[in-house]
């Protein structure tokens, strides 16, 4: 048996992992000196780093797995859209603080089920990144809970954005929990998770939050997808040749 | 001199730290607040040259560096707008003071940074100056001010390091690239330069300030410490500082350097840098953008503690 | 008697009726085999939960604490400098009890 075949859905599973952060955290890091407060600048940019260590450590291992010697920079600038493996969500603009919030929130609800169970991985290294990213994304969790309290119940205004964002993000959050032929097969090997029973779980957090932040929880929609299997949204392409452009103008050079 | 006044100067003389409740003469609170609010300022204002780099750093290691850096530089705003906020001026009068044009910021950060190479730059040269005039600080006379250059100091040294690094790297890979990092010390050698302010003579506060011991060096003394590091360094990078007139002085144990061009310096201090004016608006957009925010956190705060009350 | 005196700045009562403004936190961190807290600075923040979550991010970064004390600056009660003769000093005739009053001979001076 060929072993890299063999590998290839473990490699398109680690590479989901690492580019919803890698992605994510490129946005949140867009927030940098333009925060709506001192204090909370430092926090999203934690945030951004937090998650742009995740992502070395998936990249990584990634192309350990896939064993063509691309290492995370390879990955990270050297793909072109079609080769991005995020979900959707991540890649959304940020908008304002609330559209920003709005996308962590949901986000951060999946991510944090996801570790917790990704912990008892059969692959140790998959198991043991998620342990270190769990405790950070714990904290991602419990922030971004707390500013969707905030502004849910904080004026009008704070209130209404609030909601506008999570509306418009909702069609984004069904990806989260759709498995394809890959989560099929990782989940089976004990490897990954099945994503559909982080459903219960994380719909459930979304609901006591917003009820909480005396928000409606957005109604049926259908529910975006493409960005797993690498059909992405037009603003992708945008932030790929912002975050590439040094790699692509000076190929081979060492930085 | 009143005996209030000369208890406060004997203890400055002693060492003695001045502390918050402390008797102060007026005018040692007002010059502090000045000195402590604009060093805020210039870190906030500072976050944007670099910031703009952040989405196109050309690795993920040097982006997770470049985004602790910057990190950093919002923490020691905060740090310094604390010590500032102890002589009785609010952070929101400051930051108004600042949106509004009323306040200086080191003109340094008006400069654009147009280049990755510049993010080397910035770290070896302008970190480097801000070093230099930091260390002292950690010894002035006022208690808050500087335990928070303790602290800053202490977060400083890995700029520096990762600045030079940069341009280390840079001068030892393409042609490119090594152009990249010569056109970038071009840019900033002047700038990094002024950044320690005009000559003692010309400048007003400096004699009450070291007695005051708000300030330790005169701005030549600071300026020369600074050319005879860095001019090394640029000799061990292979590039060329772009002075012709540098040349290191056997009799006086220093490097000579050319004329300065205060000219360019007042007009960039006046506000016509090239970036004075969008580099203020990026910070006012930022903050009414964000009044929401704040005011939505402010009511359900208050909302909150009604509540609990109830 | 804490080294490091909170800070005391002027009432900053407007902050918590007006729209937008936060109050102000001293933040107090007990380091990992730390023994007490020790103050480390001020921020803003809406209400204590944030502040809290903004102390970690701000004095933690780099792993500095493990314990977070906030105090709203507001509740904070210190002792006035004049006090301080009545409170921590003996009377001013008893000076022999501070070191620098006692003649220490040259042979000895790491006293």
């Amino acid at each position: 048996m060929n072993a890299a075949a063999a590998d290839k859905p473990l490699f398109e599973y680690v590479l989901r992992l690492g580019d919803n952060c890698l992605i994510l955290s490129q946005r949140v890091a867009e927030w940098c000196g333009h925060g709506p407060v001192l204090e909370e600048d430092i926090a999203l940019t934690n945030v951004a780093l937090d998650l742009l260590g995740q992502a070395r450590l998936w990249l990584t291992y990634a192309g350990e797995v896939e064993g063509r010697g691309r290492d995370e920079d390879r990955l990270a600038y050297l793909r072109d859209a079609g080769e991005f493996r995020n979900v959707l969500l991540v890649e959304q603009p940020n908008g304002d603080f609330g559209m920003t919030m709005a996308r962590q929130f949901y986000f951060d609800a999946w991510h944090y089920f996801l570790l917790r169970d990704l912990r008892n991985s059969r692959d140790e290294r998959v198991a043991g990144i998620a342990e270190k990213a769990f405790k950070e994304v714990s904290y991602h969790l419990q922030r971004s809970t707390d500013w969707l309290i905030r502004l849910g119940d904080g004026t009008p205004e704070s209130h209404e954005r609030m909601q506008r964002a999570l509306d418009d993000l909702w069609m984004y959050t069904g990806e989260l929990f759709q498995m394809d032929a890959v989560d099929t097969d990782i989940s089976e090997r004990g490897v990954g998770i099945d994503l559909e029973g982080l459903r219960g779980p994380w719909m459930e957090h979304v609901t006591k939050t917003l009820t909480e932040a005396t928000l409606a929880v957005p109604g049926e929609s259908w529910m975006q997808r493409g960005g797993k299997q690498g059909v992405h949204s037009e603003s992708l392409g945008y932030l790929l040749a912002e975050m590439q452009f040094l790699q692509r103008a000076y190929p081979g050079a060492q930085w | 001199m009143p005996p209030e006044e000369r208890e406060f100067q004997e203890k400055i003389d002693a060492g003695i730290k001045i502390e918050p409740k402390d008797w102060m003469p007026e005018a040692y609170r007002k010059t502090l607040i000045r000195q402590i609010s604009q060093h805020a300022h210039s870190e906030i204002v500072g976050q944007l040259p670099e910031g703009n780099w952040i989405t196109r750093a050309p690795t993920l290691k040097r982006k997770a560096i470049l985004l602790a850096k910057v990190q950093d530089e919002a923490g020691h705003g905060l740090y310094l707008y604390g010590a500032a906020e102890t002589l009785g001026v609010s952070r929101e009068q400051m930051i108004e003071d600042l949106l509004a044009g009323r306040a200086k910021y080191s003109s340094v950060f008006n400069y654009p940074t147009l280049t990755w190479a510049d993010m080397g730059a910035i770290g070896w040269l302008v970190d480097g100056a801000a070093i230099i005039n930091q260390i002292p600080l950690c010894r002035c006379s006022y208690g808050p001010y500087a335990r928070g250059m303790v602290r800053i100091c202490k977060e400083e040294n890995f700029h520096q390091r990762q600045g030079f690094d940069i341009m280390l790297t840079l001068s030892r890979g393409t042609p490119e690239q090594k152009a990249m990092a010569q056109d970038a010390l071009n840019r900033w050698w002047w700038p990094s330069v002024m950044m320690h302010g005009p000559s003692d003579a010309e400048s007003k506060h400096s004699a009450q300030s070291m007695q005051w011991k708000i300030k330790l060096f005169s701005n030549d003394e600071l300026r020369q410490k600074f050319i005879d590091q860095t001019a090394l360094q640029a000799e061990y990078l292979g590039l060329t500082v772009p002075d012709p007139d540098l040349k290191w002085n056997p009799e006086r144990g220093h490097y000579d350097f050319g004329r300065i061009d205060w000219d360019e310096f007042n007009n960039v201090i006046r506000g016509n840098g090239s970036c004075n004016r969008d580099r203020l608006r990026t910070r006012v957009q930022a903050h009414q953008a964000g009044a929401w925010v704040r005011g939505g956190a402010a009511a359900y705060a208050r909302k909150q503690a009604s509540r609990e009350a109830a | 008697m804490p080294e490091n005196r909170p800070a005391e700045r002027q009432p900053n009562s407007a902050a918590d009726e007006s729209g937008t403004d936060w109050p102000l936190w001293e933040i107090f961190i007990r380091t990992q085999n730390g023994l007490a807290h020790k103050h480390a600075g001020s921020l803003h923040a809406p209400d204590a939960e944030m502040a809290l979550k903004n102390a970690r991010d701000v004095y933690t970064r780099r792993n500095e604490g493990v314990s977070i004390w906030v105090v709203r600056s507001s509740d904070i009660t210190a002792s006035s400098p004049r006090d301080k003769e009545i409170l921590f000093e003996p009377a001013n005739s008893k000076v022999y009890r501070y070191p620098g009053f006692y003649d220490v001979p040259e042979e000895v001076k790491k006293l």
